[in-house]
């Protein structure tokens, strides 16, 4: 369709992302840097990693395990099949319903930073040859934030899997609500929600990947709403902030609290996924889902 | 009064004049007829005057103050044989979230809030009203069961937000909300909800995916506490008050954005100075509002609640 020709072009254009608009990005805390240029430190042993190496292991550190952020684009490119993703909604923007002081210039940057419009990026594509929506959140945009404009990107989303009964699959990383829209950004949660409902109802497979932060209404909204809720290694995922908790009830928590492996253990996730095992992991659920053959079966 | 505020001290202290002319008046047989009935007319003016022009700020104390109607109070108002029930059948029973079952006006009802002490002794016991994910899953149960018998719902909403805590987290603070706003969406029963003083955030929205939302006259919503937002904003929580504005959290907000399907007004002053009236009120209203939804098709039901909140938010698209 001429249509899908111009969205898939506009995509590639709004989604590239160059060096140098990175390298004027958010200053973010160590743990959280996406790796970028010819060498960087593992912030968990402290190996330096030369950027090809890196990208061979999808950022992770071949020493010991660590998984660096990737951003939406990567994360699209190492999941799905080459070439077979095409975007939803590339043109969804936020606006500043509450005067909110600094937000159109936070905005801005953000955009200027990462080259999205917004920090979620949806869309549809194969995943070892099994038609998906997916969705994945980018913590490089305002913390991975949920305003209006993500919120309405994920619905539409989750209304397009419903439609057509592909699975669904986010990624999430997210500080939570966007607090500059107020009400709107809390009210996200509420809109999800009810576009899972829907396709809840309808039976189509949700899978839910947590990947770090995971923390706040979208850790309280579809995040922990998954049929399979998959997490990467030592994601942070959970409600409250550690400094809130440890504030209220005056005692250090210990240095795995909230981590994947610890809602693991709580039974909160499903199943602690390496990065390089993601793809053949969320392939392999497809195909048990994709599989028919008993006779009772719906 | 043991609770005023600082903005009411001015109106406290007129009524005090008001009241030693009064007396004056009976002990002297001095008749004072006429400056009695300037000075009341002063008072009224006055409170008028400070309750129309609150600030948010003002507005968040108000909500706050002990005195107000809490979720029980409501419950004994609107209904005759309440029974209350407890429990999630998991792990425990959170005092910080009641319900129960009941009649309202002799047809059945069930009704959930979340419930904040009067005194510090009860307040620790109901955790401030603060709830672990065992209250909201307490909720969603006596939510599923109305469902099943084909009850309404009603709920009443006044929490600071979910406990922050440790357990909280271990047993999936996150998930108790998400299961929640996502079953209410799906829910076969009409269902409402009262904001009576504070919503926090997702514990208040944890009990919030209703067909109507009320919001008393005082009552803030919010996706953050004012002093936290303040902290974020300005590292400094003192600024609460700047946040309140900033935030945009008041009733008349929430209407505006279309979170609110109506305001309510409260007493003069506050549901803390009549909370006999308040609760009427709201009884009236509940009684209306399931009126109406009781009226219309399940199905019906679910798609609007679907398109209401499915339209919520402000965007572009380029
Ligand atoms: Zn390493």
């Amino acid at each position: 369709m001429l249509k899908d020709l111009f969205h898939k072009k506009r995509q590639y254009a709004t989604l590239a992302t160059k060096a140098e608009d990175r390298a004027k990005g958010p200053a973010a805390a160590p743990r959280d840097n996406i790796p970028q240029g010819l060498v960087n430190k593992c912030q968990s042993c402290g190996a330096l990693l030369i950027s090809k190496e890196l990208q061979k292991h999808l950022n992770t550190c071949p020493h010991c395990g660590y998984h660096f952020p990737v951003d939406a684009r990567m994360r699209i490119d190492i999941t799905l099949d080459p070439d077979s993703f095409f975007e939803y909604d590339p043109g969804i923007t936020s606006v500043d319903p509450l005067s909110f002081p600094g937000y159109p210039e936070k905005l801005r940057k953000a955009q200027e930073a990462t080259g999205l419009l917004e920090g979620a990026v949806t869309g549809e594509g194969t995943l070892d040859g099994h038609p998906v929506v997916i969705g994945v959140m980018d913590s490089r945009f305002i913390m991975g934030s949920m305003g209006s404009a993500m919120g309405e990107k994920l619905a539409r989303a989750m209304e397009r899997a419903a439609q057509k009964r592909y699975p669904l699959i986010l990624f999430t990383a997210s500080g939570g609500a966007r607090m500059q829209e107020g009400i709107l950004s809390l009210m996200q949660m509420a809109k999800t929600s009810v576009a899972l409902e829907q396709l809840h109802e309808k039976g189509v497979l949700f899978v839910s990947v947590i990947t770090h932060p995971t923390t706040g209404g979208v850790s309280a909204s579809f995040a922990s709403l998954g049929d399979i809720i998959l997490a990467e290694p030592g994601a942070l995922f959970g409600f409250a902030g550690r400094r809130v908790i440890e504030q209220t009830i005056r005692q250090k928590l210990p240095d795995d609290f909230q981590t994947a492996e610890f809602n693991l253990k709580h039974g909160m996730v499903d199943k602690v996924v390496d990065r390089k095992q993601m793809r053949d992991t969320l392939a392999a659920i497809l195909r048990i889902h994709a599989a028919r053959g008993w006779a009772n079966a719906q | 009064m043991p609770n005023e505020l600082e903005f009411e001290k001015p109106i406290l202290e007129l009524r005090q004049k008001v009241d030693e002319l009064r007396q004056l008046m009976e002990t002297t047989g001095i008749d004072l007829t006429e400056e009695v009935a300037k000075l009341e007319e002063r008072l009224a003016e006055l409170s008028q005057s400070v309750y129309q022009g609150l600030t948010a700020w003002q507005r968040v104390q108000l909500a706050r103050q002990p005195g107000r109607p809490t979720t029980l109070d409501y419950i004994r108002g609107l209904c005759t044989d309440f029974v209350e029930l407890h429990g999630d059948r998991n792990f425990r029973d959170d005092p910080a979230v009641v319900g129960g079952i009941g009649l309202l006006e002799g047809r059945p009802v069930t009704v959930i809030g979340t419930q904040k002490g009067r005194d510090t002794k009860e307040n620790i016991y109901r955790n401030f009203g603060m709830a672990h994910p065992e209250g909201y899953r307490k909720a969603l149960r006596l939510m599923k069961q109305a469902e099943k018998f084909g009850r309404p719902v009603i709920l009443f909403i006044d929490t600071a937000g979910a406990y922050p805590g440790m357990s909280a987290e271990e047993r999936g603070q996150s998930e108790a909300i998400a299961r929640n706003l996502r079953e209410m969406a799906g829910l076969r029963t009409p269902t409402v909800c009262f904001v009576t003083g504070e919503g926090g955030s997702g514990g208040a929205l944890g009990l919030g995916v209703t067909d109507r939302v009320y919001v008393l006259e005082y009552a803030w919503y919010s996706v953050i506490a004012p002093e936290s937002a303040a902290a974020i904003l300005w590292k400094d929580a003192s600024q609460a008050p700047r946040a309140a504005e900033t935030m945009r959290i008041t009733a008349s907000d929430l209407l505006a954005f279309g979170i609110a399907d109506e305001v309510l007004p409260e007493p003069p002053g506050g549901a803390q100075k009549d909370p006999a009236a308040m609760v009427a009120r709201v009884k009236e209203k509940a009684v209306q509002a399931l009126e109406e939804l009781s009226r219309v098709p399940i199905a019906q039901l679910l798609q609007a609640r679907y398109d209401k909140y499915r339209a919520m938010g402000s965007f572009a698209e380029r």
